[in-house]
């Protein structure tokens, strides 16, 4: 069996994600709250950010869905705590740029979502890893694609 | 079991995906198209493609020819008295809105009950969500028994003499369950309402008769039965589609048309606006043609052959959770499933990896997946030209996705 393909989308540190989500749960302290669905396959995630002076200082999140949309959803979060609200924007659109297969520059250190990259061979999938990020984006209200 | 001769009618199955031969394990949400239809479709527009209804020409005369022609067949496939019963639309989606906007309008007040089921798929929710909303009227739901069947107790206690509209589901497309259509007809007729069928996911699979269900209205796809997408078929008893105001307005349903006034044509056109579906409506036709030729009780029998012979090998994975009537009797050629620990979307990915192609997802029955009290299921689906091979290579396709996400 092809393992080599799905090893192409499901790498290790996906997995990883998947089954230790960081960040899991809902803040007490929050002042942002998104509730964001995908209609055409039913995964919810539910993403609280606390956000002070501009800069994201705690986010969690809680949802249900495949292991792309919710490992995806766990290094979105974990990527921009403690960043301001611009470079966690400018995140989501690195991390869109990604899905559609376009070059990154390489001088920005992604960091485990990199791993995410194989996502934009299985096009069917990619609605499932823009999820959290699509969320995230709304919650700093800066989703201007929606 | 059919002869697996069967498939090499259709030219898709004969491909690799991903390196491995197609098992197409997708048919409920759409057929796979014999030979025969595509034909039928390629000869119509080299031959004979013209406007129907209206030509004097000799091209124009074969192209209603053939949709006529194709109207007549789906008369017989269901058994309806009249071909002026048969309206050609875009889909069972579009047959469903014709009659809630067509007959509901008119007929449901401001109290009065529309009565659906937890399984409906979202085409036989959402019209009559929009139509009670509009009118005041009261939307209800039959509640499933815990097996994901009908009970008609429960049918019995859920309509009333206020009820104006039961509309259900002929086969669930998530369940499987085949519902007691003419039953639930009766205790309709009893109270006054009228008896619409989503006959989507029965057309394909078994014999339809309408006058013996003596339903009012039914609607189905051919998309999924062989025949191409954007054609479906809205069957409606004549004395209430007389009284049925059409919905769409324009070229081909008229009779005569002033500055002010118009006038309808007679049935079944009056609700055929604008240039029909002819192409759609012959590959229909050779749809018909192609299932009737292997047989709707052969077929129906080879699929629950198949569904049992599935349910029996799937039962063997642990953490497999199968959904729906447990007694292949009582079910269609379908079978959905979740498997523990392992998104339905990670389980289809894993299958077309070793190309057997499944569905993932809600199957546009948000309420039901919430009666399941899941967010999502994988469902295979089975048709004539699926054996038991497909279902070896569905199972061992569900170890490797169990083994690799364990």
């Amino acid at each position: 069996m092809p393992t080599n393909k799905l090893d192409q989308l499901y790498r290790s540190v996906i997995m990883d994600h998947y089954k230790s989500p960081r960040n899991k749960g809902v803040l007490k302290d929050n002042n942002v709250t998104v509730d964001m669905n995908n209609p055409t396959c039913g995964d919810v995630i539910h993403l609280t950010l606390q956000v002070e002076d501009g800069i994201v200082k705690d986010a969690k999140f809680e949802g249900e869905g495949c292991s792309i949309s919710m490992a995806s959803a766990s290094m979105m979060t974990q990527i921009i705590k403690n960043k301001d609200i611009d470079t966690a924007v400018h995140y989501a659109h690195l991390f869109s740029d990604m899905m559609l297969g376009k070059e990154i520059d390489d001088s920005i250190d992604l960091g485990d979502i990199e791993a995410l990259s194989g996502v934009a061979k299985f096009p069917a999938r990619i609605k499932c890893a823009t999820l959290g990020w699509k969320a995230m984006e709304k919650g700093l209200g800066s989703d201007s694609d929606n | 079991m059919l002869s697996k001769e069967i498939r090499k009618d259709f030219p898709i199955l004969d491909q690799e995906i991903n390196g491995y031969p197609l098992v197409y394990l997708d048919s409920a949400a759409t057929s796979q198209k014999p030979r025969q239809v595509i034909e039928a479709i390629t000869n119509y527009y080299k031959y004979d493609n013209s406007n129907v209804h209206r030509g004097v020409h000799t091209l124009g005369n074969r192209a209603t020819e053939g949709y006529e022609g194709a109207r007549e067949k789906v008369r017989k496939f269901i058994n309806a008295k009249s071909t002026q019963e048969v309206i050609f639309m875009r889909g069972a989606t579009t047959a469903l809105n014709t009659v809630a906007q067509g007959y509901g309008r008119q007929n449901v007040e401001e109290g009065d009950e529309i009565v659906i089921t937890h399984m409906e798929h979202h085409s036989n929710i959402i019209p009559w969500q929009q139509l009670a909303k509009e009118k005041g009227a009261i939307l209800k739901y039959v509640d499933l028994e815990e097996d994901g069947t009908l009970s008609l107790d429960k049918v019995r206690e859920t309509v009333t003499d206020r009820t104006k509209i039961v509309s259900i589901m002929y086969v669930s497309n998530v369940l499987g369950t085949m519902n007691p259509i003419k039953e639930i007809t009766e205790i309709a007729h009893a109270h006054g309402a009228i008896m619409v069928v989503d006959g989507a996911q029965a057309a394909p699979h078994l014999k339809i008769d309408v006058q013996k269900l003596d339903c009012d209205f039914l609607a189905f796809s051919g998309h999924k039965m062989c025949g191409p997408t954007g054609i479906g078929v809205l069957y409606g008893k004549k004395d209430l589609l007389n009284k049925m105001e059409p919905v769409e307005f324009g070229g081909e349903m008229i009779d005569f048309v002033g500055l002010y006034e118009s006038t309808w044509k007679e049935l079944p056109w009056k609700f055929e606006g604008g240039t029909p579906i002819i192409a759609g409506a012959i590959g229909l036709g050779a749809a018909i043609d192609y299932l009737e030729q292997i047989g709707l009780d052969e077929i129906e029998k080879h699929e629950h052959e198949l569904a049992g012979y599935a349910m029996d090998r799937m039962s063997s994975i642990e953490g497999l959770t199968i959904y729906g009537p447990k007694d292949p009797g009582k079910r269609a050629g379908l079978v959905t499933f979740n498997l523990d620990n392992v998104h339905p979307h990670d389980v289809a990915t894993v299958l077309d990896m070793n190309g057997i192609a499944v569905r993932a997802g809600h199957h546009c029955a948000q309420p039901l997946m919430k009666w399941l009290d899941v967010s999502a299921t994988a469902r295979a689906s089975f048709y004539l030209y699926n054996t038991e091979e497909d279902v070896d290579r569905l199972v061992e396709g569900l170890r490797i996705a169990k083994e690799y996400f364990e």
